[in-house]
């Protein structure tokens, strides 16, 4: 069987092996789809649904999608830029996304994404949630004003036997992110900072680190997120 | 031709985007042979005189007055913005969006560790002064808004880039360095 | 306390994917989750506390708190507004002296609002410690509120006599009507339990799957996909066991033919799983339940366990060496999202129930990662029957698209809510006709629960089936008097709200939104811009990942599409911006904390 699959996102011709999540497959071909909650190396869980493309007419996450021969795949509509664009714009309402204050910006992917998408204001009404600031455990924080629920470090962050430290509770508009009392107070230096670094806004922060980096140096202060990828020279296989 | 009319306030915010707009440097110059300014901090012009073409929002709504104002500045301006987070989204004001009104009075003015000397324990309740919202509001939840600029404060050259399309018809550029929430 | 959840991990071999009945269990035993008992379970089932913790509190009916040793769930459906649920409700509140929410001081009664509960022909209903009470009126509410007060055992505190058809009998004993109004071939009292099975053994599992096909029956659940498909796509995929699920956790407000069906003919769907068991190869089939219908445990157990008797389940069934099949029963508890193939599985193998990335489907990779069939409890009545009497039978009731019969689920305004089967290709004309509604007096008909559409007069017209309006059989009638923003499509967005299970971004929130937005027409703030975002802002939710997401709007859009001068009446003519903004409100809780009288 043909392991490299042919397909096209907005008609431009790609290449990539066949089963490869569409995200990946695109970026191989140096086409951006806006992610969130995705994260290299860590299982897919299509949430924040901002890698919603149109893959033979249907929208579908480009995070959980694989490729296959043939797949027609619309990227960078306005129907789906449209539909980007307003779920950045609803997780800043949902929470409390104070950006000057937050250790995070200039390195905050939500807040790159609305950069990219060129959000001046939410078109929504800010909801204001009453949040609680979880300083509790002796390596983290747990700020749930910021976090966006996008289930990283649920996904991503077990201990030595493979058990969560983060998990969502409840459900629908009341869910967060909860950290386990007794496995918070285990994490080690290194896992803390892994949790921090892979939440995509500042609501795992390590303790009495942040704002190290002066604005002008940070991540997202001079490039849109994606464009490395945009830039990329693609060695097509 | 008459110049267009600008004015501008500060609501419930930090003066830090008026520094941002004297921030255009000498531009400033340029902008005082463009544009007249009407009621501003920057002319200590107290009450509208006229009508006005832009208005520059800085600050949220956190009470009663700047509830007032900012409606005051919706009636006398054709074209409103929104200038700086709190204006866009209540900014650090609106922090203490969530915590009931009485707790936060009791923290400024009874229990705090900077409150000194208050033996009669007062808490300003003078009918003069205005009355705080039930939380911080973005200006744009209060009166209609036409456009915004962010940034904690909005970059000099993002306000100047705004004002000059404004004032020319021309179409804001907004290049990607210079829109920032922080 | 410790021993008694000790024994019931060790009762499910401290198996993880068994974690719904291990929480169920103790929840019965203890009446919530102890902290205890979630680190008990963490230990034994080699799992973290807040990953137990987020199954619990994912479930409508598990507390990590007491909730009381008498746990009153009163339905907040739209239907049983209509029927006088507010007098209902304030009597309880009265009553008990709390609000809906909270425990009684010696901690002995909590009140809680729950989704609908299946019982919409016979609202208002509540669930007193799984046991449903029908038609309750305030004076009723008193006595039951009387007799838990003196400490009556809840089975005790029956007024009236049992319902209708099985309610009555002995391992039943429920208030519950079945109210069958109208029967066909799936409700045919004349069926003969094992005869389908008969029939099976002596065809090839690919010539049952070809009987199906030729059928052209799809799934009941509103969906619609073929069933023989399905289960051609499941017996070809690969996979050391297979498994068959019934979906019964019909959790579509207003819908409760399932309840009917799992009342007076359980057998039926239980035969269906036996033979889609056999077609697909599986040998295990799982009876997904949801917990609203825990009354009905102890008569389904009784039924299988005669099942296995007659050798209907089990080993060598109908004498054919080597067609084994078991079925069990998993209990849901209290989510609507559940009802979603893949979000079912997720609740069977013990987690929170939120839907799965797709592809893979279930087919493929279901539940334990196996190939899954996951069946509608009417579409395995019906593939019974077609079983019996074979495809070309049953092709010749409904239409071309859409074969067969369908039960309807009808509540609301009319004379004889209840379950009524009929072919396929019914107007909602002849609904109305059928059911006693006045068509002059009837304004609009829900189809397919708050997930379907509202229909106008206008559209009446119209039929029900796959070509026109699919529908899992929901009928909801709104009688002239209803205010349909206020009581239908409010109620309606505030279920979506209240059952997302809260993992998409779109569907956690833009249903709240929209709401907000629906509160602001309603309150007389809105403007013609108000509607215009509504429709634009539904749209988002497209991009959800199952079924509840993607029409967690359409209450709205359907109400803006086919009654848009209800929302036109509402909005501000002279105005084309209103922030919605409230001056006197927004300095009330600063006046009081400064003592102060606001004069602007």
């Amino acid at each position: 069987m043909n392991k490299i699959v042919k397909f096209s996102i907005d008609g431009v011709e790609c290449l990539a092996t066949r089963g490869q999540f569409v995200v990946d497959a695109a970026k191989e071909n140096g086409i951006y789809i806006p992610t969130l909650c995705n994260y290299p190396g860590v299982k897919p869980k299509g949430g924040c649904r901002i890698c919603t493309v149109k893959i033979n007419g249907k929208l579908m996450t480009a995070c959980t999608s694989p490729v296959s021969e043939g797949m027609q795949i619309e990227n960078n509509a306005n129907e789906i830029n449209e539909i980007r664009k307003a779920i950045v714009e609803l997780l800043f309402v949902e929470g409390n996304h104070f950006c000057p204050a937050c250790e995070k910006s200039g390195n905050c992917e939500l807040q790159a994404l609305a950069y990219r998408f060129h959000v001046m204001a939410p078109r929504f009404p800010f909801s204001f949630p009453i949040r609680k600031v979880d300083a509790s455990h002796p390596k983290i924080i747990k700020e749930q004003n910021r976090c966006v629920l996008c289930k990283r470090c649920i996904r991503a962050i077990k201990d030595y036997k493979g058990r969560s430290i983060f998990a969502y509770s409840k459900r629908g508009n009341r869910v967060e992110v909860g950290v386990d009392s007794k496995l918070g107070k285990e994490l080690t230096d290194e896992l803390a900072q892994k949790a921090m670094d892979i939440c995509p806004v500042g609501s795992i922060l390590v303790k009495e680190k942040g704002f190290y980096q002066p604005i002008g140096t940070r991540k997202y202060d001079k490039n849109p997120i994606g464009s490395d990828i945009e830039n990329l020279v693609v060695s097509k296989p | 031709m008459s110049k267009p009319v600008i004015a501008t306030t500060s609501l419930a915010g930090c003066f830090g985007c008026h520094m941002s707009i004297l921030d255009i440097d000498d531009r400033i110059l340029e902008l005082i042979e463009l544009v007249e300014f009407n009621k501003s901090p920057i002319d200590d012009i107290k009450k509208f005189t006229k009508k006005c073409d832009i208005g520059l929002i800085e600050g949220g709504c956190c009470n009663s007055e700047n509830v007032h104002v900012l409606k005051d500045f919706r009636e006398h301006c054709k074209i409103l913005v929104s200038v700086g987070e709190c204006a866009i989204m209540g900014g650090l004001p609106a922090m203490r969006n969530g915590i009931p009104i009485k707790e936060c009075l009791d923290e400024a003015y009874l229990n705090g560790p900077t409150v000194v000397g208050n033996t009669e324990k007062i808490v300003p309740n003078d009918p003069e002064l205005p009355i705080l919202l039930n939380k911080v509001y973005p200006c744009h939840e209060v009166v209609k808004i036409d456009y915004y600029l962010p940034g904690c404060p909005p970059r000099a050259d993002l306000i100047w880039d705004a004002l000059t399309a404004l004032i020319t018809g021309n179409e804001m550029k907004l290049p990607y360095e210079v829109v920032k929430f922080d | 306390m410790k021993n008694a959840i000790i024994k019931i991990i060790s009762k499910y071999n401290k198996d993880r994917t068994r974690l719904m009945d291990i929480l169920i269990d103790i929840q019965t035993e203890i009446g919530f989750i102890p902290d205890y008992a979630v680190t008990q379970i963490a230990e034994d089932l080699h799992m973290s506390e807040v990953d137990v913790e987020q199954t619990v509190s994912f479930y409508h009916f598990f507390s990590l708190i007491p909730t009381g040793k008498y746990k009153i769930y009163l339905n907040n459906s739209a239907v049983s507004n209509m029927m006088g649920r507010a007098e209902v409700a304030a009597t309880f509140e009265k009553e008990l002296g709390i609000k809906f929410g909270q425990l009684t001081p010696d901690g002995q009664i909590g009140l809680f609002e729950t989704s609908c509960i299946g019982m919409n022909d016979q609202e208002p209903a509540a669930i007193i410690n799984n046991l449903i009470f029908t038609k309750l009126t305030p004076f009723r509410v008193k006595e039951i509120v009387r007799d838990i007060k003196e400490e009556k055992p809840v089975v005790e505190m029956f007024s009236a006599s049992f319902g209708d058809g099985k309610n009555a009998s002995e391992l039943i004993r429920s208030v519950v009507s079945n109210n069958i109004r109208k029967i066909g071939p799936i409700l045919d009292p004349n069926y003969k339990p094992g005869e389908a099975i008969k029939q099976i053994v002596k065809m090839t599992p690919t010539q049952v799957i070809e009987e199906i096909k030729k059928s052209n029956i799809r799934g009941r659940g509103g969906a619609g996909f073929p069933t023989g498909l399905k289960w051609e796509f499941c017996r070809n995929a690969s996979g050391k066991q297979k498994y068959i699920f019934c979906n019964a956790d019909e959790g579509e407000p207003g819908t409760f033919k399932d309840r009917v069906i799992l009342t007076e003919f359980p057998r039926l769907p239980f035969e269906g799983m036996v033979i889609a068991g056999y077609a697909v190869g599986a040998t295990e089939g799982i009876l997904y339940l949801r917990y609203e219908y825990k009354y009905l445990e102890q008569y389904l157990e009784d039924i299988l366990e005669n099942a296995r008797k007659k050798n209907y389940l089990g080993k060598d069934i109908g004498g054919k060496k080597g067609f084994n099949f078991e079925i069990r029963i998993q209990f849901g508890a209290g989510a609507y999202v559940c009802g979603e193939e893949s979000a079912l599985i997720e609740s069977a193998e013990g987690k929170r129930g939120e839907p799965r990335d797709r592809p893979p489907f279930p087919v493929e990779k279901g539940y334990l990662d196996m190939p899954t069939v996951v069946n509608n409890v009417e579409t395995l009545c019906s593939v019974v029957k077609v079983i019996l009497h074979g495809g070309e039978w049953y092709k010749s009731f409904g239409t071309t698209e859409s074969t067969g019969t369908k039960l309807l689920s009808i509540s609301g305004d009319c004379r004889f809510p209840g379950v009524y089967e009929v072919e396929w290709g019914f107007s909602i004309n002849d609904m109305l006709d059928m059911v006693g509604a006045l068509k002059s007096e009837t304004q609009a008909v829900q189809v397919g629960g708050p997930s379907g559409a509202l229909i106008a007069p206008n559209e009446f017209n119209r039929i029900l089936g796959y070509e026109d309006l699919a529908t899992g059989g929901s009928l909801i009638i709104f009688g002239r008097s209803r205010e349909l923003l206020n009581d239908v499509v409010l109620n309606f967005t505030d279920f979506f709200i209240e059952e997302s299970c809260g993992s998409c971004s779109t569907c956690r929130i833009v249903p709240s939104v929209l709401k907000n937005k629906l509160k602001k027409i309603l309150n007389a703030r809105g403007v013609m811009q108000d509607i215009d975002d509504m429709v634009e802002w539904g749209k988002i939710l497209k991009a959800s990942r199952c079924g509840l997401g993607q029409t967690a709007a359409n209450p709205v859009l359907s109400s803006i599409k086919n009654f848009r001068h209800l929302y036109e009446e509402k909005v501000q003519k002279n105005k084309v911006f209103d922030s919605g903004f409230d001056l006197s409100m927004a300095v009330k809780e600063g006046s009081e904390a400064t003592s102060r009288i606001p004069n602007f």
